[in-house]
């Protein structure tokens, strides 16, 4: 032991083979589309069916989310109280979510209690009752817990930058306010409800240790579940930005912090540029490593932290960095930023660095699809853009195969400073 | 049930292994036996503060976090009152990086005075963004020294003060670094698809060398039963009031610390649970509110902690949360209620092996503990809890004079 030379790093193998539990496809009675991804570990399981039911859809704020919301507040039979002591007593979990595009109902459950928590679920999508009792208390909880995130300058600068980049009038732009909640009708819920949570707006994928009888149960619960698939709404043009907005500030006065967002709107995962943005947002923001965090926080110590990140939405996507640091600093780190915008549109990366970054990239790849749950939240996130697992095969290439010359382009080509837009939420 | 073989060096390094065959990533997680309860009163945030340093350069290895990217892997760690607690996951085949980036820096440091002063001031952001810049994100600060006069819980883990992390030394580091990074302070876990006889090697190799430190025996004071009931009431820039009442209860290796546990949840843990159904849903007096244990490894708190709905005045929303109390330690549970608590229990432990760095954290915390297998007992010790255990533990926690009650007004 003794001639051990710690000099010497141990070698490095790259990761060359991802292996995926491919999901068998099938189909409830119905037509429901159903995605099994069978890891056949611990014997329990995560049934989620997603709606094409966001705030994307929505002809009044906040009713996507709380039509979601209030799925669990109740049914013909059951009370919002006994969905709940049923779930909790088999040790299970119903998780609802929604975002910009869909609407998510998710059962967690061990196996041996399927037949029991597995018709709660079925009676929370197709029969909610909407209880007008339950929904004042939610909007009363919903108001005060926003009332309370609007303290914080990060979620004011969440909210704003949306409306920077997409423009008021854009349903991926709209902001909802406090008033807004006090909008909200049963009425509006019962029809959202009716209009988007239906058999043929719904895709499931069940992941864990799928029981060989789980499709009969599925027909047996979902037999009556119908409906057909909605209509989409007509896009709006998605130029509605007055053209001076580049900048704003808003004001939360005694902040110790700024929050700091600069970005853009660019486009979703189908695009052919969009695997390639990816690994230059990686470099640049994307990884404790990147040029961000190594010069603003491990340099300088203006922030805790600093990152960036390109989203993917249905019908659009953006690219946005996003920090926050002492208010004092606030000026001297959007330079540095800037300037770590411009340094990748002048230079090449090095060698070097891009390898690393590449290597980085490919070991979260394997490490997002570790166990049942992660491996179906990302087959999710192929299956709601239409596209399935040969895009990975296809991501992992281009990462492979990308060079310093490409990078350079791609950064000349989105990150034009004049593109972006800058918002800071702080003192005056 | 988490199966491990485990195995000590010479130098003391405790090392558990975990065969976990489906994954092709493997789990890290070296936990060493330091929190801001092993400070100086004078120099509070020295653990976390540390933490971070434990990034800035080692004898060997002039950043720690590249070769670790270059290799596909990803790594953080938190720091507690008890505990600094460091964890990587990396691809199977390039295991052997972590070990020597692991033993490197529990080796020897070698991070630049530039280090440190930078660090410092990103702790002091961290401070500010987490504490400082938050709604009701002071209320630790604040709960802490009520409920603890003698013991060090009485300080948060980023430290008492900002000046504490301002004034640290170069000199401060290093002797923080030799009193407590040594093999014998530390427990190594290691879980993926990987061999028992492998892992032998590779520690062995790497970390056979580094010599044991003195051993530390720790003094920590004890905090004196609270008898009397304190109260404190602040005005803050938030825009609903809040109740937060911090009872002090039994220690991690207590044989109630289960029951306390099982208190909480019967309390608190889920839609079903009573302070939610009967304060947020029936009544109409919070917003939200939730019952928890800190569960620290001595006597931790038992804390409430909830927002008032708008128009509802503090002593109706306390003494709300009282009738809840005088409930769960009059009345026994019912069977169902204690029934369904244990089967969450049991569906938690169940999910939570789920993921290998989960698996790994669990054994080394056990192994901390006393023992790795305490993992997979707990199952039958919460099994073994009581509706009689539930009330008279109850009882014994929630006395008004051994509560701290913090009143926090929207201005």
């Amino acid at each position: 032991m003794s001639n051990l030379n710690r000099n010497i790093q141990p070698d490095i193998n790259l990761v060359d083979r991802i292996s995926l539990v491919k999901p068998v496809f099938e189909r409830m009675d119905n037509g429901i589309p159903v995605y099994l991804i069978d890891t056949a570990q611990q014997d329990l399981i995560k049934i989620e069916f997603m709606f094409s039911g966001g705030s994307w859809y929505e002809t009044k704020k906040l009713i996507a989310n709380f039509t979601n919301r209030m799925l669990k507040e109740g049914t013909p039979s059951m009370s919002s109280r006994d969905i709940a002591d049923r779930i909790d007593y088999y040790g299970a979990h119903l998780e609802t979510s929604s975002d910009k595009d869909m609407g998510y109902v998710s059962l967690y459950s061990l196996n041996k209690h399927l037949d029991k928590t597995l018709p709660v679920l079925a009676e929370i999508i197709q029969s909610p009752v909407f209880n007008q009792k339950e929904l004042d208390t939610l909007k009363q909880n919903r108001k005060q817990h926003f009332l309370v995130n609007n303290e914080k300058v990060r979620y004011l600068a969440k909210r704003k930058f949306n409306e920077l980049i997409f423009g008021k009038g854009h349903p991926y732009g709209k902001v909802f306010s406090s008033e807004d909640f006090d909008q909200i009708s049963r009425n509006d819920l019962v029809s959202f409800h009716n209009q988007f949570y239906t058999a043929g707006n719904c895709k499931v994928i069940a992941a864990g240790k799928i029981p060989g009888n789980l499709l009969s149960l599925l027909n047996k619960y979902f037999g009556n579940f119908s409906g057909n698939v909605s209509q989409q709404p007509i896009l709006p043009a998605i130029d509605m930005i007055n053209p001076e907005d580049k900048k704003a500030h808003l004001v939360k006065k005694n902040a110790v912090q700024t929050a700091i967002r600069v970005g853009k709107v660019l486009f979703n995962k189908t695009h052919p540029d969009y695997v390639r943005l990816k690994v230059l947002n990686t470099i640049l923001g994307g990884y404790f490593g990147s040029r961000l965090m190594s010069n603003i926080r491990e340099d300088k110590g203006y922030t805790y932290g600093i990152g960036s990140a390109i989203v993917s939405l249905h019908h659009s996507g953006y690219f946005f960095i996003t920090s926050e640091v002492g208010s004092d600093v606030a000026q001297d780190a959007i330079r540095e930023i800037y300037h770590e915008i411009d340094h990748l549109r002048q230079e090449k990366v090095p060698q070097q660095e891009l390898d690393l970054v590449k290597n980085y990239i490919l070991g979260s790849f394997l490490r997002s699809n570790d166990g049942a749950f992660a491996q179906a939240d990302n087959f999710k996130s192929l299956l709601e853009y239409g596209l399935d697992y040969t895009y990975f095969d296809h991501y992992i290439e281009i990462v492979k195969a990308i060079n310093t010359g490409e990078i350079l382009d791609l950064a000349q080509q989105y990150l034009d400073p004049e593109s972006l837009r800058l918002l800071t939420v702080g003192q005056e | 049930m988490i199966n491990f073989e485990k195995f000590e060096l010479e130098n003391g390094l405790k090392v558990i292994v975990h065969h976990d065959r489906s994954t092709q990533i493997v789990a890290v997680n070296l936990l060493y036996d330091v929190g801001a309860r092993d400070e100086n009163p004078d120099s509070t945030g020295f653990a976390h503060l540390f933490e971070h340093l434990m990034f800035g350069g080692s004898v060997h290895i002039p950043k720690y976090d590249t070769p670790l990217e270059r290799a596909g892997g990803e790594n953080n760690a938190f720091t507690n009152n008890d505990i600094t607690n460091y964890y990587l996951t990396i691809p199977k085949q390039n295991l052997e990086l972590a070990f020597w980036l692991e033993s490197d820096r529990m080796l020897d440091l070698a991070f630049s005075e530039k280090s440190l002063e930078v660090q410092r001031n990103v702790v002091i952001e961290e401070f500010k963004q987490s504490y400082l810049n938050q709604p009701y994100g002071d209320v630790w600060l604040l709960l802490r020294p009520m409920a603890y006069k003698t013991h060090p819980y009485q300080w948060a883990t980023i430290g008492k003060d900002i000046s504490h992390i301002e004034k640290a030394t170069m000199e401060d580091v290093r002797n923080f670094y030799q009193r407590f990074y040594n093999p014998n302070n530390a427990i190594l876990t290691i879980a993926g698809d990987v061999e028992t006889d492998q892992i032998k090697k590779l520690a062995e190799k790497w970390f056979g060398s580094i010599p044991s430190g003195n051993g530390y025996s720790r003094n920590i004071p004890k905090e004196p039963r609270q008898i009397e009931a304190r109260q404190l009431s602040v005005q803050r820039n938030v825009p609903f009031d809040a109740l937060y009442k911090a009872y002090h209860m039994c220690s991690r290796d207590d044989k109630q610390y289960h029951t306390t546990d099982l208190v909480s949840d019967i309390l608190s843990n889920g839609d079903s649970s009573r302070l939610f159904n009967r304060l947020v849903k029936e009544k109409n007096m919070f917003s939200d509110i939730h019952a928890y244990i800190t569960g620290d490894r001595d006597e931790g708190l038992f804390i409430f902690s909830g927002k008032l709905v708008k128009g509802v005045t503090m002593e109706e929303a306390e003494k709300a949360v009282q009738e809840e109390i005088q409930q769960i330690t009059t009345k026994p549970v019912e069977i169902d209620e204690l029934e369904k608590v244990k089967n969450k229990i049991e569906s938690t432990l169940e999910f939570s092996e789920i993921s290998v760095l989960n698996k790994a954290m669990n054994l080394s915390y056990s192994e901390l503990l006393g023992d790795a297998d305490l993992i997979n007992q707990e199952k039958s010790l919460y099994t073994a809890v009581t509706r009689e255990g539930i009330m008279e533990t109850a009882k014994e926690i929630f006395r008004e004079d051994n509560c701290s009650t913090l009143y926090y007004y929207a201005n």
